[in-house]
């Protein structure tokens, strides 16, 4: 394990913000609302892994780990529903494209 | 020359997201997203948080795979050419965007900051997670009971197939 605590959230800083910008660039490019729904998925698990980071370099592991466990669950609920909508789309229009969402307005 | 097992691991999972963003099928991404989360619950077990590890592992590696994986067989999968088409339209139409994260990660590696910070002690020692969750975040865990709830019966009217469907 990094003992020092600026090497260790310089490493995993580094790395969180790749994981965040690999999210981003996903739901940027992509079209697919399932592609859409991984790149938040990556979004979310850059942030538990900062957490994570934060809570071991500050000593603040159990609390950080409730909020860990927090946005774990609100992770999972996010994207059951979100799979859910996408098939339903799919179901209506017979495609994934996030374009056809805009025949769902108004 | 000594390279921690942490940066190993970090660096295989910044190859798994990658993998997970770059690859052309729908399932290999989803395969991609779980071995990030694994390697992330592997993380989160060596910064002393076992706890939240092991509902990344069993949620995030099983729950969420399972989801997708479900989603993606009920839905239709695009043709091989139809694949290409996108990944050329996509390379056309977001060809600046590694550039920029390029130019983005040199500016900031060029920005000096000060090493020289401290780290605040904890302000109350707490020594079991559950301590936490049960006694200090109990709306936390309503909030968590409500989501769960939401999502469930979200799932259910969701993915429920209609009458006629059916027929």
């Amino acid at each position: 394990m990094i003992n020092n605590s600026w090497q260790l959230f310089t490493t995993f800083g580094f790395f969180v913000v790749l994981l965040f910008a690999c999210g981003a660039y996903c739901i940027i490019i992509t079209r697919s609302m399932i592609r859409a729904i991984i790149g938040i998925e990556l979004l979310i698990k850059a942030v538990t892994l900062l957490l994570a980071a934060v809570g071991y370099a500050t000593g603040n592991s159990e609390f950080v780990q409730s909020l860990v466990i927090t946005i774990i669950v609100i992770e999972v609920a996010v994207a059951a529903t979100a799979a859910g909508i996408a098939l339903c789309v799919f179901r209506r229009t017979d495609s994934l494209d996030v374009r056809s969402l805009r025949s769902l307005k108004g | 020359m000594k390279i921690d097992i942490d940066f190993i691991l970090l660096v295989f999972t910044a190859i798994a997201a990658l993998w997970t963003v770059v690859g052309r099928s729908l399932l290999k991404a989803t395969i991609g997203l779980a071995v990030t989360s694994t390697l992330i619950s592997i993380l989160m077990f060596r910064l002393n948080s076992p706890l939240a590890a092991m509902f990344e592992l069993s949620v995030c590696t099983g729950l969420i795979t399972a989801v997708f994986v479900s989603t993606i067989s009920l839905t239709k999968p695009l043709t091989h050419k139809e694949i290409l088409q996108i990944s050329k339209d996509r390379i056309k139409r977001y060809w600046y965007l590694p550039v920029m994260l390029v130019v983005i990660g040199i500016a900031l590696m060029l920005v000096k900051v000060k090493q020289d910070f401290v780290i605040a002690p904890p302000a109350a020692v707490l020594d079991d997670v559950r301590t936490v969750l049960w006694s200090f975040r109990r709306l936390d865990l309503l909030g968590q009971v409500i989501i769960l709830l939401a999502g469930a019966i979200g799932i259910v009217i969701l993915f429920g197939e209609k009458k006629n469907d059916k027929q």
